[in-house]
């Protein structure tokens, strides 16, 4: 390690290379802040060839490395290694091109979400918006093909990059696709894009934009239950309405973002229901009274339409206090990410809140209702001995729902190493197995984030070969001895 | 050899594997693309159940043969549909048009089969049958290999079965239609027309015998006049004969139709691009804010004294097409059969070492149209 260390610190410089322990507490966990290790070393590369020579160092000491970029993961997915290298991307935060005729954005992976945006604003925007957008890195959200509330219309990370230069695990430096869709070959770029930092690190990334849409309206409409107002986003999309974000809060998360947002919601009420179109400005408007009355017939008497954008921004807030203000009314709490169809809502909304009085535990529940990502938030004191077990065990019930439902373990925030033992309910041993086949093409040394993803650790074997006649041997002019 | 159930035909694969006999998997049979091999033909024709289709979630679990035509009538009775429209779908089955990531217009708006699988079973060479995804909308659980075989063209594994995401049909449907015979000013519409934020369901170009015009289509209660807007729009922007068309499925399903031809080069480009493809000497479908193009040369005629076969010819013209738009990848795509070896462009190197290293796991037997993909692949 010593030898390796030396090296990366003429790679990156003396001062981009870490090895104090004030240094690296910096960096023991990401966002999921129950697990942390100290990084053996960490580097904070500039450039693409400073990543490429670090990884090629790792890769001739046989030492494992974990990308990371900002840090706000919610699976442990840049959880670094005791006695492996962390590299960080959060010096690499250049916007390499801006070509809007083509639509088009190159930038390197230590550039925030918010950036792209902004680089390209007013006309066009970068549509995936994962809530930690402000800070989180497009690197880290090609790992972790992130979404956000608008993906339902939008679609999701791996919709909106074309093109990655990406350093592979011995250090070879590629390009996958570019400005242009469709290039010849496998789509590597669809298979990278959400692989969690296992199949190499992007050092470059194309993405689209699109115009932004000429009109955005949004309003609140509050419900007796989190069932009526299910009911609603049912007949919502049913009547063939996309609607850019469809989001849902419980009594108890309609409670905490309040006392944080102040925005006026009515405490006491069994959910809230955000809708936002977007889009034509004459579409939406006829759109958008659909959207009213169908949460009227559905049962809610207060439907709060927002006539500003100061207005419209006072109602994503309060959506987005949600997690932070769970910290006001719990010590500590998990958030799950299960995804459910978003029929089977009311049955397994039941069946957390039967769970939740099993345990005697508090849960409330956020959630992006239009793709049935859920995010029920697990409240338990860590100080009272045995708690954060049961809430941890409660969460991994809560997942079982969601797979009985016929649904996924994680929606948007990865498996990491969170929802690693969770792996084999949803997927079978072949089915793990060609993951691995794929995880062995691109990193066979496995070197690449080990530890993250699969359930169990696994070595990648030769390619099995396959006994083949030879053309002789056939004709039986030959034969083998 | 035509399977009735997903495990036979990963039974069947480990046989072939096994006695290493070389297999090309056959939907519909219509996109004969990319080289030919000498061995068996793997159909998927006995595969052809719609298993789920979960209305209320607007997902769909299907079998790979399911006819594209067939599916979509059992969706359009409850008012949805899959996105996605390429030619000939009456015979072209749903894992055919994910293997050759074939689309239609649609994908200016909903994009390609890659963002519309959300889950897909293979069986491999060995006999492997494996899952990955889910049939939720959205899930980032384990790799996405769905997209690995989305444009895999039957070289790393059999699709057996696809969850796929559903829309809503559109209410009704209006296009705007303008023309030019100039590709600079039609390109610069394009553009123009692609940064507009009204949501298009569809913007295609035509381009054929020197003159073109660009087509807009949208799908939505308030479509005439979002397409009468557009026709404003496009005068504006110098276009001729621009016009509103109500009644515009004929439009669409000559424009899809003309993506397909005796000779077709498929276009990765940019937006920008596109007078360069118009002038590159064919007809062009176009879809310009996705910088996708289909270019189709015309068969040169044989002299009548000459008893030489076309394609030299042609394989000079597919040559001349593919300098001229150098450095854009052209894949070839319809060809007379001797022109089909030379279909696909080179990658970048370390991407094609890459992509030879996942056949060799995915496909250990070697028997999933060897040689015939990128590179020799």
């Amino acid at each position: 390690m010593r030898e390796l260390i030396g090296r990366l610190r003429e790679i990156v410089g003396e001062r981009w290379c870490y090895t104090a322990e004030h240094q690296l507490r910096t960096y023991e966990s990401d966002g999921l802040l129950q697990y942390a290790v100290r990084p053996g070393v960490a580097v904070l590369p500039g450039t693409a060839q400073e990543v490429q020579g670090c990884v090629r160092a790792c890769a001739d000491a046989g030492v494992p490395w974990v990308a990371r970029g900002s840090g706000s993961g919610l699976s442990g997915g840049a959880l670094p290694l005791a006695e492996g290298v962390l590299i960080v991307t959060s010096r690499m935060k250049r916007v390499l091109e801006v070509d809007l005729a083509n639509q088009r954005v190159c930038v390197e992976p230590g550039v925030t979400n918010t950036a792209v945006s902004t680089a390209v604003a007013p006309d066009f925007f970068y549509p995936p918006d994962p809530s930690s957008q402000i800070v989180c890195s497009i690197g880290g959200n090609v790992a972790e093909n992130s979404g956000g509330a608008h993906c339902f219309k939008y679609g999701f990370t791996t919709t909106y990059v074309c093109g990655l230069e990406v350093v592979l695990a011995d250090g070879e430096l590629i390009t996958l696709g570019g400005p242009e869709l469709d290039p010849p070959g496998y789509d590597l770029l669809g298979a990278f894009v959400g692989s969690e930092g296992t199949l190499g690190i992007a050092t470059k990334v194309w993405l689209r934009v699109l115009p932004a849409p000429e009109t955005v309206k949004t309003l609140v409409a509050f419900f007796d239950s989190t069932h009526a107002a299910g009911e609603a986003v049912s007949e919502i999309v049913q009547s063939g309405v996309v609607p850019g974000a469809i989001e849902m809060m419980d009594r108890v998360a309609i409670e905490a973002s309040e006392q944080m947002a102040h925005a006026g919601y009515p405490i006491g009420r069994g959910a809230a229901l955000l809708v936002e179109l977007d889009g034509a400005e004459r579409e939406c408007e006829a759109r958008f009274e659909e959207v009213v009355a169908v949460c009227e017939r559905c049962g809610s008497d207060d439907v709060r339409v927002a006539r500003d954008e100061a207005e419209r921004q006072l109602f994503w807030k309060t959506r987005k206090a949600a997690f932070p203000a769970m910290g006001r009314i719990s010590p500590n709490y998990f958030v799950q990410d299960g995804v459910i169809p978003r029929t089977k809502l009311p049955e397994v909304l039941a069946a957390i809140d039967a769970l939740a009085q099993e345990y005697g535990m508090i849960v409330a529940n956020v959630f992006h209702a239009g793709d049935g990502n859920l995010h029920p938030l697990v409240c338990f004191d860590g100080r009272n001995e045995g708690e954060a077990e049961r809430a941890e065990e409660l969460s991994g019930r809560i997942l079982d729902a969601c797979l009985d439902a016929g649904g996924s373990i994680t929606g948007e925030h990865g498996v990491g190493v969170d929802k690693k033992k969770h792996m084999p309910k949803m997927f079978d041993e072949p089915d793990l197995a060609a993951f691995q086949r794929l995880r062995c093409a691109w990193d066979p040394a496995g070197l690449a984030n080990p530890g993250k993803v699969m359930p169990t650790p696994r070595l990648c074997g030769e390619v099995p070969g396959v006994y083949r006649q030879h053309p002789l041997e056939a004709a039986g002019l030959a034969e083998r001895f | 050899m035509r399977p009735e159930t997903a495990e036979d035909a990963a039974a069947l694969l480990r046989t072939l594997g096994e006695e290493g006999r070389p297999v090309r998997p056959r939907g519909g049979g219509t996109k004969p693309w990319g080289p030919a091999i000498d061995g068996a033909v793997l159909e998927t024709g006995g595969l052809d159940r719609i298993l789920e289709h979960n209305v209320g979630d607007f997902t769909a679990v299907l079998e790979a043969g399911v006819p594209l035509a067939e599916a979509q009538a059992a969706f359009a009775a409850h008012g949805q549909m899959l996105a996605i429209d390429p030619a000939f779908s009456e015979h072209a089955t749903v894992g055919g048009v994910m293997a050759t990531n074939d689309s239609g217009p649609l994908r200016h708006r909903y994009g390609s089969m890659r963002d519309l699988v959300v889950g897909a079973t293979v069986a491999l060479s060995d006999g492997t049958l494996a899952k990955s995804g889910g049939k939720v909308i959205k899930n980032v659980a384990g790799y996405d290999l769905a997209k690995l075989l989305v444009g895999s063209f039957g070289t790393l594994g059999l699709i057996v079965r696809v969850a796929v995401r559903l829309h809503p049909m559109p209410p009704r449907t209006a296009s705007a239609v303008g023309g030019s015979d100039d590709p600079e000013r039609l390109g610069a519409a394009a553009l123009a027309l692609a940064a507009t934020p009204l949501e298009a369901d569809c913007l295609d170009l035509d381009w054929r015998d020197g003159a073109g015009r660009l087509l807009v289509r949208y799908g939505s209660a308030a479509a005439p006049d979002q397409a009468a807007a557009t026709v404003a729009r496009m005068q504006e922007l110098g276009l001729e004969q621009c016009s509103v068309v109500e009644d515009d499925e004929k439009l669409w399903t000559a424009q899809r139709a003309h993506q397909r031809g005796a000779c077709v080069l498929k276009v990765s480009g940019r937006p920008t691009d596109l007078p360069a493809v118009c002038r590159a000497g064919g007809a062009v479908v176009g879809r310009p804010a996705l910088g996708l193009s289909w270019l189709s040369l015309p068969l040169p005629r044989p002299a009548a004294s000459s008893p030489q076969p076309a394609s030299p010819a042609l394989g000079a013209a597919v040559a001349a097409a593919r300098d001229a738009l150098s450095p854009r990848a052209c894949t070839l795509l319809d060809a007379p059969r001797e022109l089909r070896a030379g279909a696909w462009a080179a990658p970048d190197p370390g991407a094609l070492a890459l992509m030879a290293r996942v056949k060799e796991r995915f496909d250990p037997a070697r028997i999933f149209r060897p040689g015939t993909f990128v590179g020799g692949i």
